[in-house]
Parts: C-alpha cells; structure tokens; sequence
C-alpha cells in the first residue's frame, strides 16, 4: 500500500495522552457521526451494507477528505500556524493543546534562524483549478463492470488530486503552485475485503494500474503516479474498510480492515479497554494498511514493537490471487516469512484488506519526563547506556540544541508571573549553577507507561543513568512539549512555505557507535551543500535520536531553508536532499528507517540490498504481479 | 613489457594533474619574515604572547592525555587481545609494551621548549639565510584551513631544516603548531631528541611493518591526534631528505593512516596541504654528494651537530616557502571510494585496505608531490647548473648568460616557478648565483668552470671521485628542474631515439622511457598518454616540434630545444644503460642490495677511470637503486623478502632485452597507437 505510516512528515501525531486528548476532541468535533453497523457488537461480518453509494463516513476522515483536511497542506483545514494581526504566531483551532495559543517568541525565532522575514511572502494558490485537473479518462467497458459491482467510485476533479500525492516537499509545491503531470483517473472506495478481490478481478480482466491509498502521509513520492502510464488509473482507497472486525481477548489479538486510521483504531480498541500502542507521528491519519506496507515504527515501539512484531496475520489480494496464511500464531518456521514480502511491498503487489493485530489492555499510568544533558555527545552516551541495560522507557528521545532551542520558541505565553519565575530560577540553576551552555545542551525526553508503582521505579532507573552521564532531570512539562513539536512541525511547513522557507524531514538507523559521526557528517553535509549551492542564509539543520534499538539507533532530521534568490528551490532542495542521503549511506546509515524507499529512494536499492537482493524482489514481483496491475512503480 | 598497458583502466578515472594554462597561473606573492626579525628582539619575539588559532572542534588537551586515549582505544586494545591469545601471554605484559612504545614514540610538547626554538632558531636562521621567503596568502589559506576541519602538513624534505622552518613558521603566525613525524634516529642525539619531542616532534620507527603492535600503538596515536584536531599532522611524503633535491617517489604507509579517519568518517573532511621548500643552497649539499658516492651518513648525534656548527659562518641564501592551496579529502574521494567495506565491518577493527583504496592512497600521494612540484620556487642558479652540466668543463660566461635568459623563457612555458625580480639582469642573478655556490664552480678567466680543485695532482681514482663530487653537487641543483621538464624532454628524447616520426612510435618509446624511469621522475601513475600528450602540447607550445595527424618532428629552430631537451635527461639514459649493462653480463643471479650498490659501483667507477664513459651520475646510489626498482617493476628482477633484507634475481636476459630498447627497438603496441 502506498499509503504512508511513519513519522510521515515530520509526523503529525504526538505523545500519547495529548493523542488521546486529541482524539477525544475529534470524536467530540465530529457532529455524531454515524457509527458502521455491527460497531457496537463486533461481529465477523463480511461485508457490510452492500451498494455504491457514497454513504456517510463512518471513521474520522471522510470520503470527502478535502472536507477536512488541507488540499495544500498537512492535516486539518482549522489547524494551522497563523501570524495574527499584532504579528504574534498563533496555532489555530481546539483540536491541539497548541490551540488558540499565542507563541510569543517564536516569530523572532524565524527571522532568526532562517532570516526570513514577514514582509516577504509567498501566497499559494486559494483553491484548485479543475481546469488544470488532467481529464479522466475510464475504460468504458470496465466503467460498467465497476457499476454492475455496485462499489462507490468518483471521477471528480478533486478526488483524484487528493489521491495523487502524498508529503513530499515537491508534491505540496505542486498543489501550491502548479499541477501533477499524471494523476489517477478514477478513485474508488471498497468497504470490504470481497470489494478489493472484485476490483483487483477487474483490473487484471481489463489491463489496467491500480493504485492503493490509505492515509496519503506518504513521504516517499510513493503516491505519485508514473507520469508514462497509459493504461487507466485506479486508485484505490481503503478507508471505507475500516472495522474492527474481531477482539480476541484471550490471545489478545484483533482483527481489523487495513483502511483504519490509526487515531479509529485507538478510539475503538480503547472502547474495550485495549490499544495496539502503535503510535507513529502521523496517527491521526496513517493507515493500518500503510503501516504494514512501509514497515512502519511506532513512538512506542520499546514495549508495544514496531509493525513487524505486531502483526499476527495479513491478509492480501494480489493479480495472482489471495496471499494469507493458515493459522494466527505467535511464530511459525515455514520457511522465509511471507508476512516479509508484504511488509515494506509498497504497494506493488496488491491490497491488503485485513491485518490481525496484537492488542494490549491500555495502561494504567502515563508519565512524562526530560533530562538536560550539558551536551550532545554525553546524551547519545546515555541512551545507549540505557538501551544497553534494555530499560528504555516506551520512548526515549534526544534532540539535539537546534531542536532544544526551537522547542523553546514554541512555548506558550506564561499564564502567570510565577511561572515565568519559576522558569527563570530553572534556567539560572541550569546555565549558571551548573554551568550547562545553552547553546550547546540537549535535552531528552522521556514517556514512561504501564502500572504506576513500576512506572516510578522505572523512572529512578532510567534517571539514575541519566545523572552518571551529567543529565539533570528537566521536569514533565519539557517533555510533553518535546513530543507536542513532533506533529506540530508538520504544520510547521505550509506556515514556512508562505514566508520562502522550504522543509522536510528524513530518517535512518545507524549503528550505536556511529551515531555521533553520522549526525555530526550529516549535518554539516547539509549546512555545506546550502553554500554551495548558493543558499543565501544558513539552513536549520537538526536531529535527534528519536529510537534506540540494542544494536544502533534511528536518527531524524529536519533541515529548511530559506530560498529567497533562488530561482528553482525545488531543485535545490532535492540535490540537498540527496547529498544528505549520500552521507548518510557513506557513514553506515541506512536508507531508511521507517519512511520506506517509494520512488524518491530508489536509485540507492541496489547499493542497499545487493544485485541479488534485488533481483529477489522482483522475482517475487514478478510472480505475484506480472502484468504489473500494481504499477506505482515504488521500491524496485 | 609494461607499457602503457595499464592506461586505458586508470586514466578513466579522469585524474587532475596539470593545470593547463601553466604560465598564466597565478601565483601568490612572497614576503620575508626574517626582515622583522632583524628589526626587532628576538627575546621577546620568544616570549611573545601566543594564542595560536586552532580546531573548531577541538578540546584542549595534555599529550599525556592523548597517550592514555591510545593506550585505552578498541583499535589499541583489541590488538592486544588478539595478540595476547596468539603468544599465550598475559594482557598486561602487552599493554606495557605498548606504553613502552608509545613512550617512546610520543610527543610532549611544552610552550618552553617552543619559546627556546624561537629564540634559538631566530639567531641562527639569521645567520644562515639571507631571507627566508612566505607566501602569506598561504599562511591565510591555512589559518582558515586549520579552524575548519583537521589538517595534515606535507612538505618536501631538502634538509634537516624543513620541519625546524616550517614550525618556526607557524609559530611566527600565531598557527597551531604540528606535531611531526620524525625518524626514531633522531633520538639518538642526546638533549636534542628530547628537545624535538617537546617542540611537537614525534617518532617512527623506520620499518615496522611486521610489528603488529607498533604499527597499531602508532597508527592510533596519529589518528587519535588528527580525529580530535589536536594538532596539524606534519610528514613527509617522500619519507626522508631527498639526496639529490629531487622530488622522491612517494611512501604511502602514514597517509593512508591519516586518511583513515576520514574513509571511515569519523572525521567530516581533512586538509591535506601541499607546502615546497626551496633552497638557494642547501645546507646539506656536501653531505649528500658525498653519501651518494657511498661515504656513508654520519649518524645523527649531539656532538657531529656542535661540529657542523662551523656552518654558521657560511651564507646559504634564500629559502622560499609555498604553502599550497589546502586540498580537501573529501573531493578528491568524491565518487572514487566504495563505502561498503567500512560500513560492514566495526571501525576499531584493523583492515587490510581494499585494492581501490590503495590506488586511491597512490593517487592522492602522486597529486601532492606534483602539486608540491609545481610550487617549488627555481632559482636563477637552477637554470645555470643545468647549463653548466651540458657544457663541461667550462662554459664562456657571455654565453652562459645568454643560455640562461633562454632556459628562463623555457622553464617558465614549462610552468616552472622561477623566482625572478624583474628588473634583476642576467648577468647580476648569474653572479650572485656563482658568489653563493663557488664551492661549485667560479668564473675564471670569462668562463664558468666546474670547482673540481686537486684534480691535477693525485691519483686518477682520486680525481674521478673529486670530480664526481662537484657534478653530483651541481646536478642537486639542475635536478630542480626535472620533474618540471620531464614530460616534453622525454618526448624529445624518444623523438631522437626513434628512427621515424610516426607518432605512435615514438609514443612506444615515450612509455617505455617513463616506465624505466618511473622511479626517477614523479609520473601520476596510469596516464601516459596524458603525460605524452601534455609534453606534446608543451613542446609545440614552445615551437620546437610541429605534429601532424600521424607524425611529430622538430621545427628548424626548434631542433636547438630539442637536443638541449634530451642532453637535459641524457645522463638518466646512459647512467641506466651502464646499470642495466651491469646487471646483465657482471653480476651474479642472486644479490642483496648491500652487495649491488658497491658492485655497481665499482663497475662504472672503472669505466670512469678508463675513461670509456663521461656519465659521472651513474656513481650515484639513488640513481642505482632506482634503476634496480625499475627493473623490479618491470619484471626483469625478482625481490624477495628475507629475514635480513630483500634479495633480487635477475632475469639477465630479460635485462639484456631492455636494454636493446634504449637503441630504439621497442615494438610498437597498436591498441595504444589506435588512440593517439
């Protein structure tokens, strides 16, 4: 599926019970929307209410995503960093504690850190212009067939931009200022796995491209369409699969459709007291589906696992036919793991349609917590100290000062005189007394979850390291804020894009003792290839160690910049983009952690996995698929 | 025959070498930093206030500290281990051998003994130089360099004053001061080896290859101080102190050690900073001439540095000294390393460096030494000592002037870097040139004559090695030009050492006279056809040859270049056929290199005295090894490894073979010619 999971984007999501917040307004916001039939008692129906016709949606995004979310954008159409009137930054909308809150010193730290000033800037497009839309063009004969299936499908100008992009900086600069040579000519919404056998069935008998589309976070150009394709176009988007089909209590199972999204999934299980702990940034609208076809990783991944260890069954229809296994066990020696074809295919083998998932019972406690280390170095120290003694909370993180300092410039407005005291008195202990430099510090932030009295016992565990390697514990507020920046960043972009700065994130996993060099390399990589390419301010360039495994660490980056001056920074960006990657590759990093090759990745597959690897791949591809229905073209 | 078979591989990778347009390359300009010194005190220059600018990303720290983060790293200790189970010792009986070296080979550099050189060295450079001569943009270029990322020094090594200057230098510039790979024998000399280890000097064992320990005690111990910025690292490429002030081909050991940290990324780039030494005169002249001859070096000591002081009382002119562009690593390996290999094995484990590296090492050591080539001032005295060796035993000094103003002109087409004031007159360089090296050669009577004194009375062996000496001298001084003059002269040369002037023909003999001497001359290895084309371009540049589409011939006027070309080399060629001769008819099969260079010897000093030859450089030990090496690459000798030394087999018919090629039978190779 080439519906991206991950921390798409700069991710959307954020720490868990500020999701959950976050959910519990959403399900509020969503004016009593209707519940799917059979939601209350969780039967293994089939399918449900048979027909086309476009009903009312039954999770938190509609069939009309356009409704909701941004057509330009990341997320929510009433979220969004705003400038208001007195010039001060503002975060719009109640579904973010961010809400409603003016930022005060984040404008300064803009025309700081990128130079970018209010007075320039950029407006997008107000609304698409069908007229640019390129014209569907539909099979006729497959048109009727599709009717006779009675499956709900839309030829609609806008539906079909939507589905044909994911978060790639390059693909919101299309929407805002030009338009995709080559989009889907027809979307089509299954309810059930029967839905997708019939499509697929139609699809082989006419010769024609399908498309998957789950969450649409892609951050991999793995949406995007193959600009030489000629056949039609389909693309198929599995939100409207997207019950839970069964609970299993006894072996903590449950069976769901791949097109939940994941703040659904969440809300549903939470219903029975259970939760898959799954939290990749981009929850609120990365799919179960998505997850599975990119090799997600979830925030919480240190108790609950990555999306490989969750998933128990996955069902998958493919050209070839329908591809599962024949039983739901913990682990089975049958040879190579078919489950390891499907996870990372990005949809160039077919849909899938049902995932059995492990559950957990949801926790009793949540805590949050930061440390401040003097610097980065003795940070990275401790985190593998602490993944050496394998106590790693369910999240641990390391930002380095860059992103301490911009956490810094999103804080709120203080309520009170007294807590601006008390802030005050925190930095003068920290910087004077214990003579940390503030620019040179970083911090980690901490989620701690499970019963309470282990919680606290593991929090005094993890700290007690932490102090060894100079960390002085930074307080809960700091941490919650820590995780609050990983989705509003997200946002962040479209705010940048209107004042000339440019942005985007990526990922690798890198060995432990080459973390350091990595992040150093990669970094000054970036600030170098800004010069040179004649970049007039210097980029932010910035990581943090946001996984920590036994073996090495997954390393995040953001880097913007600003490109007044610069003719094409679309280009500029790209070749940035890749020189970082090109280090990263260099300083034994991976090609990705969890965003997952798609298109934008490809050229390096073959360095990646070896000439033989690869051909493994497509001899599989070759079976499943070999009309190549499943043509998005990704990984191979 | 190993010609130019290996070229089409190689010189795909595109390598950079000369910069076309040579005369019109801009060049930085001089200043002279003793002139301050004569001004002012050299007591308070010594106690100056120095804060020297140093790396970014440098954490000051004690030797002391360095030494105990060797002794502590995986690299370090991981071959301890190994070794400890190998020898079924106890660990710790290594570790002290490992602090024992280390010991012995650290450094300790103190301000004090920095502050003592700078006063010292002050007085005595004053006595000894006229000017000793800085581009200061240089110094700028490296300044900004050192901030930025770790930087290795390379200069050419004339002298013992090299690394002495050089310190000095960057002392006087207020530039982190390098720490310098010096000779263990250095530590020989009572007080002085330890006053070098505190002004930053740290020691080698000459060879140590098989020594698993020292070479890991070392290689850390240079990594460990180029990794944390410590300090510039300083080597010489060419490994010792040129004998002949040619540029010696380059030893690859200590910078693959530095450019490990970089293939491994721990560091983001390193500078590798080319830096030439010009002498007028060289300290040493007399010292090499004799040592070459086989009067063997006297070992470094205390007492024979007392003796030499009587030096004091002499001038050896200017010294000029060109810090080069700083080159960073990181381009020079952009696209050409593989990352694979260090990314699938943990970086403290020792790693035999793949095929593509070490070529890559060669590479990167041929660049600097060309580039360290193509900076290195020429005095006007260069150009008459190559005059004078073409036009003994006398030469009429009008003439002599005449010739000079020419070699001038043709140096400079050349791209060779003559330092020449403008409105300096022939005949006033000539002079000065003659005043500083009349233990060379004076002017009597209105000629130039060859200083060969007592050569009337003694003995003929006598007067065969008093004059072997004044040639060796003046040779060390017309050897500055070579490596600036090699590519055209050896076209020159294979244009009158081949019967037709069929391009490809003498394209053959181009390769073959490269290959002999490519242990001579600095070639940038693999691109003959570049190197031919290049000497091309700069012979027709020049007007001495015309080319065609098939065939390259000498203009009318340019016949004069051209034969002053191959006269330029032509020792080289003799010298080569005489060894050659030797190895194939008067020597046994099997020898050790102790026994060739005096049997060798011996041969051409009695043809010498026959008087059957006039090739006096082939006396000389360098040119009698690397004729020896040659011929090992060429295949015509086996070396092989024993526990005392190397032994080499010849192959006398194979010897034989080649030299018939000197008499132009060198078969053409048509897939080469089919590129030309």
């Amino acid at each position: 599926m080439a519906a991206a999971a991950g921390e798409a984007a700069g991710g959307g999501g954020g720490s868990p019970s500020s999701a959950r917040r976050r959910l519990r307004i959403i399900s509020g916001h969503l004016r009593g929307a209707p519940r799917a039939p059979g939601r209350g008692a969780l039967s293994p129906s089939p399918c449900k209410a048979q027909g086309g016709s476009a009903g009312p949606a039954s999770g938190s995004i509609p069939k009309k995503r356009q409704e909701l979310l941004k057509w330009n954008g990341w997320g929510y159409n009433d979220s969004k960093f705003i400038f208001n009137k007195k010039g001060q930054a503002e975060f719009t909308g109640k579904r973010y504690r961010l809400g409603g809150m003016i930022l005060p010193t984040f404008k300064e730290w803009i025309e700081k850190t990128f130079g970018a000033s209010l007075e320039h800037k950029t407006t997008s497009r107000a609304s698409l212009n069908v007229n640019d839309v390129p014209p569907s063009f539909v099979n006729e004969e497959f048109l009727q067939d599709l009717i006779a299936t009675k499956i709900s499908y839309s030829q609609d100008a806008e539906d079909r931009v939507f589905r044909a992009h994911g978060h790639c900086l390059h693909e919101i600069f299309v929407l805002r200022e030009g338009m995709f040579k080559r989009i889907p000519d027809i979307v089509v919404w299954p309810v059930c796995h029967e839905d997708v056998v019939k499509i697929v069935e139609l699809a082989c008998k006419h010769n024609l491209c399908i498309i998957p589309f789950g969450g649409g976070t892609s951050v991999s150009s793995a949406l995007e369409c193959p600009e030489e394709e000629k056949r039609t176009i389909i693309s198929l988007d599995t939100s409207q699969m997207n019950r839970i089909l069964w609970i299993d209590e006894k072996n903590l199972t449950a069976c769901v459709e791949a097109g939940i999204v994941g703040q659904d999934l969440e809300k549903q299980l939470a219903e029975s007291g259970f939760c898959t702990g799954h939290e990749p940034d981009s929850m609120e609208f990365s799919s179960l589906g998505g997850w599975v076809a990119t090799r997600a990783s979830g925030m919480k991944k240190n108790i609950y696992g990555n999306i490989e260890d969750l998933v128990i069954h996955i069902k998958m229809v493919t050209p070839r036919g329908i591809v599962e296994k024949n039983c739901q066990v913990p682990r089975m020696s049958t040879g190579p793991d078919i489950h390891h074809f499907i996870m990372g295919s990005e949809g160039t083998l077919g849909v899938v349609t049902e995932v059995t998932i492990k559950i957990r019972p949801v926790p009793e406690y949540q805590k949050y917590g930061s440390v401040v280390f003097p610097n980065f170095e003795r940070g990275v120290a401790c985190l593998r100290e602490v993944a050496k003694q394998r106590c790693a909370p369910a999240s641990i993180r390391l930002v380095d000062n860059a992103q301490f300092q911009f956490g810094h410039a999103l804080k709120p407005q203080v309520a009170s005189i007294f807590t601006s005291f008390l802030d005050g008195l925190k930095k003068f202990y920290i910087t004077k007394f214990k003579g940390f430099d503030p620019n040179i510090l970083c911090v980690a932030t901490l989620l701690f979850e499970g019963d309470r009295e282990k919680v606290l016992q593991h929090e005094k565990q993890v700290y007690d390291i932490a102090t060894k390697f100079g960390g002085l514990a930074a307080g809960e507020d700091n941490g919650q804020r820590g995780y609050m920046l990983t989705f509003v960043i997200a946002y962040l972009r479209d705010l940048g894009l209107d004042y000339y700065v440019i942005g985007e994130s990526f990922e690798t996993s890198v060995p432990w003792d080459r973390v350091l060099d990595l992040c150093r390399n990669v970094k000054e990589r970036i600030v170098r290839e800004c010069k040179e390419k004649g970049v007039q301010f210097a980029p932010l360039s910035t990581c943090r160690v946001t996984q920590t495994y036994d073996a090495g660490a997954c390393v995040y980056f953001y880097f913007a910049f600003n490109y007044r001056g610069i003719s094409d920074p679309i280009h500029v960006y790209e070749q940035i983009e890749r020189a970082a990657r090109e280090e990263i590759l260099a300083n034994g990093g991976s090609l990705s952690h969890h965003h997952g090759v798609g298109k934008l990745r490809k050229r390096w597959m073959k360095e990646s996995i070896s000439d033989v690897g690869l051909g493994m791949l497509r001899s599989v591809k070759e079976y499943v698929d070999p009309n190549n229905i499943f043509g998005n073209k990704n990984l191979l | 025959m190993a010609t130019a078979a290996a070229a089409p591989g190689r010189a795909r990778r595109g390598a950079p070498m000369y910069s076309k347009e040579l005369t019109s390359k801009k060049r930085d300009e001089f200043e002279d930093i003793l002139e301050e010194r004569r001004l002012s005190s050299d007591l308070r220059y010594a106690m100056k206030c120095y804060t020297p600018v140093i790396y970014k990303g440098l954490s000051p720290c004690k030797p002391n500290a360095i030494k105990s983060a060797v002794l502590q790293s995986e690299q370090v200790q991981y071959v301890i281990k190994q070794l400890a189970k190998e020898m079924g010792e106890s660990p710790d009986i290594i570790q002290e051998e490992a602090t024992e070296i280390l010991d012995e080979m650290g450094h300790r550099m103190q301000l004090g003994a920095v502050r003592f050189f700078a006063f010292t060295l002050s007085k005595i450079f004053k006595q000894l130089f006229q000017r000793v001569c800085v581009n200061e943009e240089g110094m700028q270029r490296l300044q900004h360099a050192i901030q930025e990322h770790p930087v290795v020094l390379l200069p050419s090594h004339r002298s013992y004053v090299d690394f002495l200057m050089l310190s000095y230098l960057l002392y006087t510039y207020d530039l982190a001061l390098p720490v310098i790979a010096a000779g263990i024998d250095f530590l020989g000399m009572k007080i002085v080896g330890e006053l070098l280890r505190r002004a930053g000097a740290f020691f080698m064992r000459r060879s140590f290859g098989g020594n698993r320990l020292y070479w890991a005690v070392f290689a850390e111990y240079v990594k460990t101080m180029l990794r944390s910025g410590y300090a510039p690292i300083e080597f010489f490429l060419e490994g010792t102190r040129s004998r002949t002030a040619k540029t010696l081909t380059p030893k690859f050991g200590l910078l693959s050690i530095v450019m490990e940290p970089f293939f491994k990324r721990e560091v983001f780039d390193t500078y590798l900073v080319p830096i030439s030494i010009s002498y007028e005169r060289i300290l040493e002249e007399s010292l090499y001439a004799y040592e070459l001859l086989g009067v063997p070096k006297p070992k470094e000591s205390t007492s024979g540095l007392l003796k030499a002081r009587r030096i004091l009382s002499d001038n050896f002119g200017t010294i000029h000294i060109y810090v080069g562009q700083p080159v960073s690593l990181r381009t020079l390996a952009s696209g050409r390393i593989s990352r694979c290999p260090y990314n699938l094995v943990p970086r403290h484990l020792p790693q035999k460096p793949s095929e593509d590296i070490q070529e890559f090492v060669s590479d990167v050591a041929y660049k600097m030494e060309l580039l360290q080539i193509e900076n290195m001032v020429l005095s006007p005295w260069v150009l008459v000592a190559a005059l004078l060796l073409q036009n003994l035993p006398a030469m009429e000094f009008e003439l002599l002037l005449e010739k000079t103003l020419w070699l001038k002109g043709l140096t400079r087409t050349f791209g060779g870097f003559i330092e020449w004031p403008d409105n300096l007159c022939a005949k006033k360089a000539v002079l000065s040139g003659l005043t500083l090296h009349s233990n060379i050669a004076q002017l009597v009577d209105g000629h130039v004559v060859l200083n060969d004194k007592g050569v009337e009375d003694g003995a003929t062996g006598e007067i065969v090695f008093k004059r072997a000496l004044a040639i060796l001298m003046c040779a060390t001084y017309r050897n500055q030009l070579l490596n600036v003059f090699v590519r055209p002269s050896l076209v020159a040369l294979a244009l009158q050492m081949t019967p037709s002037f069929r391009k490809e023909e003498v394209y053959s003999c181009f390769s073959f006279l490269r290959d002999v001497f490519s242990d001579e001359f600095i070639f940038f290895p693999g691109i003959s056809l570049k190197d031919f084309e290049e000497g091309c371009f700069l012979l027709t540049k020049c007007d001495a040859i015309q080319t065609s589409q098939q065939e390259i011939y000498p203009t009318d006027k340019g016949s004069v270049t051209v034969s002053f070309l191959s006269a330029m080399f032509r020792p080289f060629v003799e010298g080569y056929q005489l060894i050659f001769r030797y190895l194939s008819k008067e020597t046994k099969e099997a020898f050790t290199e102790k026994q060739f260079i005096p049997g060798v010897r011996n041969f051409v000093f009695q043809l010498l005295e026959k008087g059957v030859t006039q090739c006096y450089e082939a006396l000389s030990s360098d040119m009698q090894k690397n004729a020896l090496a040659a011929l090992v690459q060429l295949g015509a000798v086996k070396k092989k490894k024993m526990s005392n030394g190397f032994t080499y087999n010849v192959n006398q018919e194979a010897v034989s073979k080649i030299l018939d090629m000197f008499d132009a039978r060198i078969p053409v190779q048509k897939p080469v010619a089919a590129r030309l």
